[in-house]
């Protein structure tokens, strides 16, 4: 093969067949995959969780990641999220020409690597090449689907005035990262992304509790964003108190440099368990049990003060607002 | 602290912060929260975006479009609006290049990278960018980089004070000195508040703690019936401020007259670039004028820098002005004091 991914990967023809036989179900591969037929045949029944998303992050390699992983780990989190265990993955390639070969390769093993972990398999996929400059490197989408083990499923307007609000780890270091490398900021303090698939630890907790009502990661747009969609669905108001909101000190850092609130910043692997106050120390228990929740704390509670709004009590014990932003965060002047 | 503060005022103290930073930070703490009723918190002219007059914003707007222009800026402008609802982030949609910049050295790398085009740094800032935008020019022309420009909207602070104070409509008791303009420009420049005003300033840091302290001083001080102008920020602040970055500044600008949005033409407030680093000038370049003109209708920005009245005194305040749709800067801006009541605001 070329060392570079040519127009022609994309076309069909022999190259395609080359780039999907040697590169793709290298490893990707599996019996249903192997097939190559025009769709995967899956037995499913019952009740299925199933979610999608694009990727389309800037730099494609980062500390902690890459944007392969990140494809697997973003959409079995957010199938898992429903209370379900993911089975089976799509993916979809979208191409630059001109992309190194090897970069590419390291995008796919790292995928295979991240499905395997994940206890998925990517049963059918899609490769399409773009003229230089169409596309930004590669972009990839990703289909996920999954049984659901609890009835009913956690769902964002399931929250209720006493709930416990768990995180499962610190806050805003993927955001950080990728904000970093892609401006080639370097800090001093090793930051990374938290990249990482949460769905065992995730059926663990609905398994041995059933009763948790919410599990939301807080991708893009960080806790805040998420905790105000929660609050808006349920029409609760969700408490906070700073004091507890674990954020690592090298993050907390860079962001003040830079301007940023680390509670607005991307996290693609820690979520949020909201749940009845009495079963707070078991979940708890249970997320501190695996390394992905090994700092897993509670930060706030549900209340009926302030329907839909996300309330901060600051470490100073003063009462404010953490609403939504309306766009990206910006760096500023001074 | 705040249960004697509130037991030794016997009327109303009308504070004023002078910087974005302190306006967030207030907020931000939850301090604004617990402060006693009868301390009342004014946001000043501290967030060099929001005193960008309308003209300077139309006039880097009208520059992005250009196509020999690749605009370089630090972020928070990409949203500050101009006339017709434009604003950089829609500009680079329709094509501008846009490249938000951290420093401004950055600026000479993108110079370099970019010989054909012609690179303008956005100059919107006060006394604590500017020396880094004038050492970015000296190493620019060190370098030999023939392509960079910078449109200089820079203003200084304490002239912009002398303004403020010197309006009867304004009722202020004492200011929360800038700790960022003040590490370089020092404490000197600020005597004017004691001594022909009778007012009492504090150059204070950016913790909650700091800005209590300095709150506290201003009481006793008021109760006394004396005023100071005094800094309690020395763990950053020196008395001198930094003479080499002042003396750099002025090595490449000049003082001149500037257009503060919603206030006016304060003289001698803002800073242009001197006739020997005219290379480096875009307003020379594309014959660039700043024009005053009537500010937009409803929009009490005017008020709110001045501290007469608060962000949600605003008739637009909320509706239609909101970050979605800011009619105003100080909306938009991360350190503008309507952005920080919508945003941090619980009642």
């Amino acid at each position: 093969m070329s060392d570079k991914v040519l127009l022609d990967y994309g076309s069909g023809g022999r190259a395609s067949q080359r780039l999907i036989s040697q590169l793709f179900l290298g490893h990707l591969g599996n019996d249903e995959l192997n097939r190559l037929n025009d769709a995967a045949e899956l037995s499913m029944s019952g009740r299925l969780a199933m979610s999608t998303d694009s990727f389309t992050v800037d730099p494609i390699f980062f500390p902690g990641g890459n944007i392969g992983s990140l494809a697997v780990h973003g959409t079995v989190n957010d199938v898992a999220m429903m209370g379900a265990i993911p089975k089976y993955l799509t993916c979809g390639y979208i191409i630059e020409e001109g992309l190194p070969m090897d970069d590419l390769e390291k995008i796919v093993e790292a995928m295979g690597e991240a499905a395997r972990h994940a206890g998925v398999s990517v049963v059918t996929g899609d490769t399409k090449v773009v003229p230089k400059g169409a596309v930004d490197k590669i972009f990839i989408n990703t289909t996920g689907i999954g049984d659901i083990i609890v009835d009913p499923a956690p769902s964002g307007d399931a929250a209720r005035p006493g709930d416990a609000v768990l995180i499962s780890g610190t806050l805003g270091d993927h955001g950080l990262t990728i904000l970093g490398t892609r401006e080639g900021l370097e800090f001093e303090a090793n930051v990374q992304s938290d990249s990482a698939a949460l769905n065992h630890l995730l059926v663990k907790l609905v398994q041995e509790l059933p009763e948790v009502h919410v599990m939301r990661d807080p991708t893009r747009g960080g806790l805040a964003t998420t905790l105000n969609e929660i609050t808006t669905s349920s029409n609760v108001c969700c408490e906070l108190q700073e004091n507890d909101i674990p954020v690592r000190p090298e993050v907390k850092g860079g962001c003040s440099i830079l301007g940023l609130d680390p509670l607005y910043l991307a996290n693609e692997g820690k979520f949020l368990c909201i749940l009845p106050e009495e079963h707070a120390e078991k979940a708890l228990e249970i997320m501190r049990a695996d390394p992905l929740g090994q700092d897993a704390c509670r930060i706030g509670t549900m209340t009926d003060a302030n329907p839909g709004k996300v309330v901060l009590v600051t470490q100073l014990g003063g009462k404010r607002l953490l609403g939504m932003l309306e766009g990206e965060q910006l760096p500023r002047i001074c | 602290m705040l249960d004697r503060m509130e037991a030794e005022l016997e009327s109303d103290l009308r504070f004023m912060e002078v910087c974005g930073t302190h306006t967030v930070a207030i907020f931000q703490s939850g301090l604004r929260s617990l402060l006693p009723k009868k301390i009342v918190h004014l946001s000043g002219p501290g967030c060099p975006v929001c005193v960008t007059h309308e003209s300077e914003v139309n006039a880097f707007l009208d520059l992005a479009a250009n196509e020999r222009v690749i605009m370089a800026t630090f972020g928070d402008l990409m949203r500050v609006p101009g006339d017709n609802g434009r604003n950089l982030k829609k500009a680079v949609a329709d094509g501008a290049r846009v490249k938000v910049v951290y420093s401004p050295f950055d600026t000479l790398k993108l110079a370099k990278e970019n010989p054909d085009d012609i690179v303008v740094f956005i100059g919107v800032g006060f006394e604590t960018t500017a020396p880094t935008i004038a050492a970015t020019m000296k190493m620019a022309r060190q370098q030999g980089i023939k392509n960079l420009r910078v449109l200089c909207f820079h203003k200084t602070v304490p002239l912009a004070l002398d303004a403020l104070l010197s309006d009867e409509a304004i009722n202020v008791d004492g200011f929360i000195l800038p700790g960022h303009v003040s590490a370089i420009i020092g404490t000197d420049p600020y005597n004017f508040i004691a001594e022909k005003y009778n007012k009492s300033a504090v150059v204070t840091g950016f913790e909650p703690l700091d800005i209590l302290q300095s709150l506290n001083q201003m009481i006793d001080w008021r109760k006394k019936g004396e005023a100071h102008v005094v800094n309690n920020y020395t763990r950053i602040v020196g008395e001198n401020g930094n003479p080499k970055a002042v003396e750099i500044m002025y090595e490449v600008f000049e003082p001149t007259d500037a257009l503060w949005r919603g206030i006016g033409l304060i003289p001698g407030s803002g800073l242009e670039i001197r006739s020997e680093w005219e290379e480096f000038d875009a307003k020379k370049e594309f014959g660039i004028t700043i024009e005053d003109c009537a500010p937009l209708k409803g929009c009490k920005c005017g008020d709110i820098l001045k501290g007469i009245k608060q962000p949600d005194e605003c008739p637009l305040f909320g509706k239609p002005c909101t970050p979605a749709n800011p009619v105003g800067p100080c909306m938009v801006s991360t350190e503008g004091s309507c952005a920080a009541y919508y945003k941090y605001k619980l009642d």
